[in-house]
């Protein structure tokens, strides 16, 4: 069974008819060709699929295209300026080396943003621990956590 | 050319490859699309051990959007999955080798195995389908353990491997080892269970299959680490195809650490496939069903002794291991537990004589193949938590029975398990690792722990790897069935940018940077103008891709070669453009020169003139800039370093904490300290995850696997790390121009031992002399308990 809903997504709204079953990660990937939301696992654990609905991070992996009916997601496609200036958490990423494959880059950008929001001056005990619910294998984490801060100290200013 | 010289060589250079990636512009396998594509969705067995004695497939053909549904029944023509290396057993005969079907043919032999692929408009009508197949399974009992699979009436999976036996190979003098062990004056023993793993990949494995019928040739697009060898395999072994009609483009790779070297049934039936349903098909993986497909790492179970003098001395090492192949022999099994684990065995001690039998068989269980490191972490493993062990047995302080009478000093050195080692500094790696861990502040870090009622330890790895497997005529001999050199083509651009074109690939490596950074310090150009291209048989000469920390040392070094090509070529154009002896030329810094003169040609001069050839030496030289060199090196690389970590161990949970984790490595010269240092990160993470965390388990009985998801499988995650102290010391490889090792695996390879080794310093104070991998808090709790009673 189809059903319509209508969110904005990275400012602009967006309406369709989905499949009831459409999960919101297959719902921006395929309906909306925003290929940056990666999905990495399907017990929401990795993270790698990590979006903003109405401002706090989320698994779109976890959650139906239906249930974000009416709100305002944003991906990481939606992150940069319009003139391509990036985000300072973006730009941390790749100043202290925070990512190698680039597959739970992503989320973990998006996770990142978040956290900073809620946790303001948090410490590296806290980015470890607020970090959790986002899976890297490739960095250790210790240039992500390096990235992090580097990216909170950026957006503080 | 070194770490000091000034230039863009040895600087940390922000990765070229970053901006798609931090803007969600990657292009991963699932992020391509194509016109009238399928979906493919592969049903699995749900058995570890089955004889199928029917499928009806008639509900699930009338499914809703079905395109097709093909068994291993449909595959007519179409081979097995080769394996690369031929081991030969110490019966001198060839190891057993079981056909290894693309899709399953008449039996399934572990949980995962592919029996039909369902190919539909979406996923979701495929994955529906997919459950209306009904197969009539006749279920059969199994076996998981590779010690379990040799014992009299086992379940017997193939016929072709009776006794469930691979092989049984031997490397070292036995006689020479007995006499050692007959005159020792102590003998330390372990019993050791190297845990299996599961790769992980964040992202899990894709293929995208299409066919053109104009052109009767087939493109795929796969998640994969060496698309030439994944092209090479699958046309000329299994579908017997010309190379020229497969294209296999791996694009950007969301990580392999050795699970995306193989080739896989899944692609394979995806682009036989491709031509019978005349569209586009695609398959994306998902995690669960990763867990149970993706080739698997380690599972080794092994004894180790160690005989030595009365001074500590090591006299003679003697090893026996068992190993898990799994169901069926995956592209490089054969070759992990003997040629790049027994040669490993010496590690940087100068033991004169070692011996080490392995046996290896087949189980119930996914295939088991190279996972980062392949081979020589397990070896690591064997040899320093043996050193350990000896130093407790002896009272000889850790770092003292590693160096005081035993450290490999002279080079090259010729160790008795086939290898020789061109260069290092052991005492270097070691000393250095002494200061960065502050070993001298650890008995008052251990005596406030102490005070909090925790149990700390600190545990040595003095780990060597070989890496750059090679030469090709040396490994031939030894089985394999490839060739072990590398591509590289370098082409100058009309304007004097440049493209490179390497047969390795990255994953995550950052070799678009690393690459770039040798070309714009050997040619004097900017960065800015140098792009790297890999991962697409249709552009890329050959190559035989990613593993074993290879990329830097043997893909580097072919683009030395072909940059010497064009420089050499340049010479003669300069020359030609100067009015001077091409013997009179020399290049520095961008620029050909008249030597002793100010009289000068810039690169981009010289360039432009090979492709405007108005005024150039066209009788004698072709025009053009472009020059391609294969590269096959004269020995392996040898890497190597010292680990330490400390833990804390709390007593009242079991819960060991990472209180701190020091590398210092020496991986020769390096191009971009800061891809070096990520790269040491990301392994020792790893490492940490096998020793702490990481643990593959099947059911014993029912052989399903109990770890199949995130849920289950311990993924180290940020909080259960620390922040690494890393350093490196400098001996450059000998037989290369870069004299570099490799960087890739070092991590992995010295982490689980280093914490192993600290988990049991920190458990002897209470009396516990064993654990296994991982030392989860249950595993810790338990013996603490165990060795209360």
């Amino acid at each position: 069974m189809s059903v319509s809903l209508s969110m904005k997504v990275n400012g602009k709204v967006v309406s369709a008819q989905v499949d009831e079953r459409t999960l919101l990660v297959d719902f921006l990937r395929t309906n909306l060709a925003l290929t940056g939301t990666h999905v990495g696992c399907d017990t929401a654990q990795c993270g790698a699929c990590t979006v903003h609905v109405d401002g706090h991070a989320i698994k779109a992996c976890n959650m139906l295209a239906v249930q974000a009916n009416g709100t305002a997601v944003v991906t990481i496609e939606g992150l940069a300026a319009e003139d391509g200036t990036l985000h300072p958490m973006q730009a941390a990423f790749k100043e202290c080396h925070g990512l190698q494959c680039g597959f739970c880059t992503t989320g973990m950008v998006m996770s990142a943003i978040d956290l900073v929001a809620r946790h303001p001056g948090a410490t590296e005990a806290t980015i470890r621990e607020q970090l959790e619910g986002n899976i890297c294998r490739c960095t250790g984490y210790h240039n992500i956590v390096r990235a992090v801060q580097h990216g909170a100290a950026a957006m503080a200013k | 050319m070194g770490a000091t010289e000034p230039g863009v060589i040895g600087q940390s250079v922000r990765r070229k490859e970053d901006l798609r990636f931090i803007t969600g512009a990657g292009q991963y396998t699932d992020d391509i699309n194509m016109a009238r594509q399928t979906a493919g969705v592969f049903l699995r067995s749900p058995h570890a051990h089955a004889r199928i004695r029917g499928i009806d497939l008639a509900k699930a053909k009338a499914a809703p959007g079905v395109v097709a549904i093909f068994t291993g029944a449909d595959l007519t023509g179409v081979n097995g999955l080769p394996c690369g290396w031929l081991i030969t057993g110490t019966d001198g005969k060839p190891m057993n080798e079981p056909p290894h079907p693309v899709l399953a043919q008449g039996k399934v032999r572990y949980v995962g195995d592919q029996v039909a692929l369902v190919i539909a408009e979406t996923q979701n009508q495929a994955r529906d389908a997919a459950e209306l197949i009904d197969v009539d399974y006749e279920v059969l009992p199994a076996v998981v353990n590779c010690v379990d699979a040799l014992k009299a009436g086992a379940p017997q999976i193939h016929e072709q491997a009776p006794g469930n036996k691979c092989y049984t190979w031997a490397l070292g003098d036995k006689a020479a080892v007995d006499v050692a062990f007959a005159k020792a004056a102590h003998v330390s023993k372990l019993d050791i269970i190297n845990n299996r793993l599961v790769p992980n990949a964040i992202e899990p494995r894709c293929a995208l299959a299409s066919y053109d019928r104009s052109a009767d040739a087939y493109t795929l697009y796969v998640s994969n680490q060496n698309p030439h060898v994944e092209r090479l395999l699958m046309t000329a072994f299994v579908l017997g195809l010309p190379e020229t009609k497969v294209r296999v483009i791996a694009p950007d790779v969301g990580g392999g650490f050795g699970s995306k070297i193989y080739l896989y049934g899944e692609e394979t039936a995806m682009v036989w496939a491709s031509k019978r349903v005349n569209r586009p098909i695609k398959w994306a993986a998902d995690r669960s069903e990763a867990f149970v497909s993706d080739a698997h790492g380690r599972d080794h179970v092994t004894h180790a002794e160690l005989a030595m003098d009365t001074d500590g001395k090591f006299l003679a090492m003697r090893v026996v291991t068992n190993a898990n192949m799994g169901a069926y022999l995956s592209t490089f099994a054969s070759c992990i537990p003997t040629i790049l684990y027994a040669t490993l065995l010496a590690g940087q001690y100068t033991t004169p004589a070692i011996y080490v039998e392995v046996t290896a068989s087949f189980t119930n269980t996914a295939p088991v193949d190279a996972y980062r490191g392949a081979g020589r972490p397990e070896a690591t493993f064997v040899v320093e938590r043996l050193v350990h062990q000896a130093g407790v047995d002896m009272k000889i302080p850790q770092d003292e029975i590693r160096r005081r009478r035993n450290f490999i000093r002279t080079f090259p050195y010729a160790t008795p398990v086939a290898l020789t080692y061109d260069i290092g500094n052991y005492d270097a790696t070691l000393d250095g690792a002494n200061e960065l861990a502050d070993v001298k502040g650890y008995a008052t870090r251990k005596a406030d722990s102490v005070k909090r009622g925790k149990l700390r330890g600190i545990g040595y790895a003095s780990y060597i790897e070989a890496c750059g497997l090679a030469p090709s005529n040396v490994a031939g001999a030894l089985g394999a069935r490839a060739g072990l050199f590398e591509a590289g083509e370098v082409r100058v651009n009309p304007t004097g940018s440049v493209t490179v074109f390497t047969g390795s690939h990255s994953h995550g490596q950052g070799h678009e940077t690393t690459f770039a950074q040798i070309v714009a310090g050997r040619l004097g150009i900017d960065i800015a103008n140098v792009d790297v291209v890999h991962g697409d048989t249709g552009r890329v000469p050959f190559g035989m891709g990613t593993y074993g920390s290879r990329s830097l040392s043997v893909g580097g070094t072919a683009i030395v070669k072909a940059l010497d090509k064009v420089i050499a070529k340049g010479k003669k154009i300069a020359a030609h453009l100067l009015e001077a002896a091409e013997g009179d030329i020399e290049f520095k810094d961008g620029k050909f020169t008249v030597a002793g003169t100010d009289r000068s040609k810039a690169f981009a001069e010289v360039s432009l003139a090979a492709y405007v050839p108005h005024n150039y030496p066209l009788d004698k030289l072709e025009p053009g800039l472009d020059e391609t060199a294969f590269y096959d090196p004269t020995n392996f690389t040898y890497p190597a370093g010292t680990h330490i970590a400390e833990v804390e161990i709390d007593p009242d949970t079991g819960v060991v904490t990472v209180a701190a984790f020091t590398a210092v490595d020496d991986f020769g010269n390096i191009i971009n300290p800061m891809i070096v240092e990520g790269q040491v990160h990301g392994g020792v993470a790893q490492g940490i995850g096998q020793a702490l965390l990481e643990h593959c388990v099947y059911d014993p009985e029912s052989g399903q696997l109990l770890t199949g998801s995130y849920m289950d499988y311990a993924m180290p995650r940020a909080d259960d790390l620390p922040s690494f102290k890393v350093g490196t010391r400098v001996t450059p490889c000998t037989h290369n121009p870069l004299g570099a090792k490799g960087c890739g695996e070092a991590g992995a390879i010295g982490a689980p031992a280093a914490i192993m080794n600290a988990v049991h310093d920190a458990l002897s104070a209470v009396g516990v002399t064993r654990i296994d991998m991982p030392a989860s808090p249950h595993r810790v709790w338990r013996a603490i308990q165990s060795a209360k009673a």
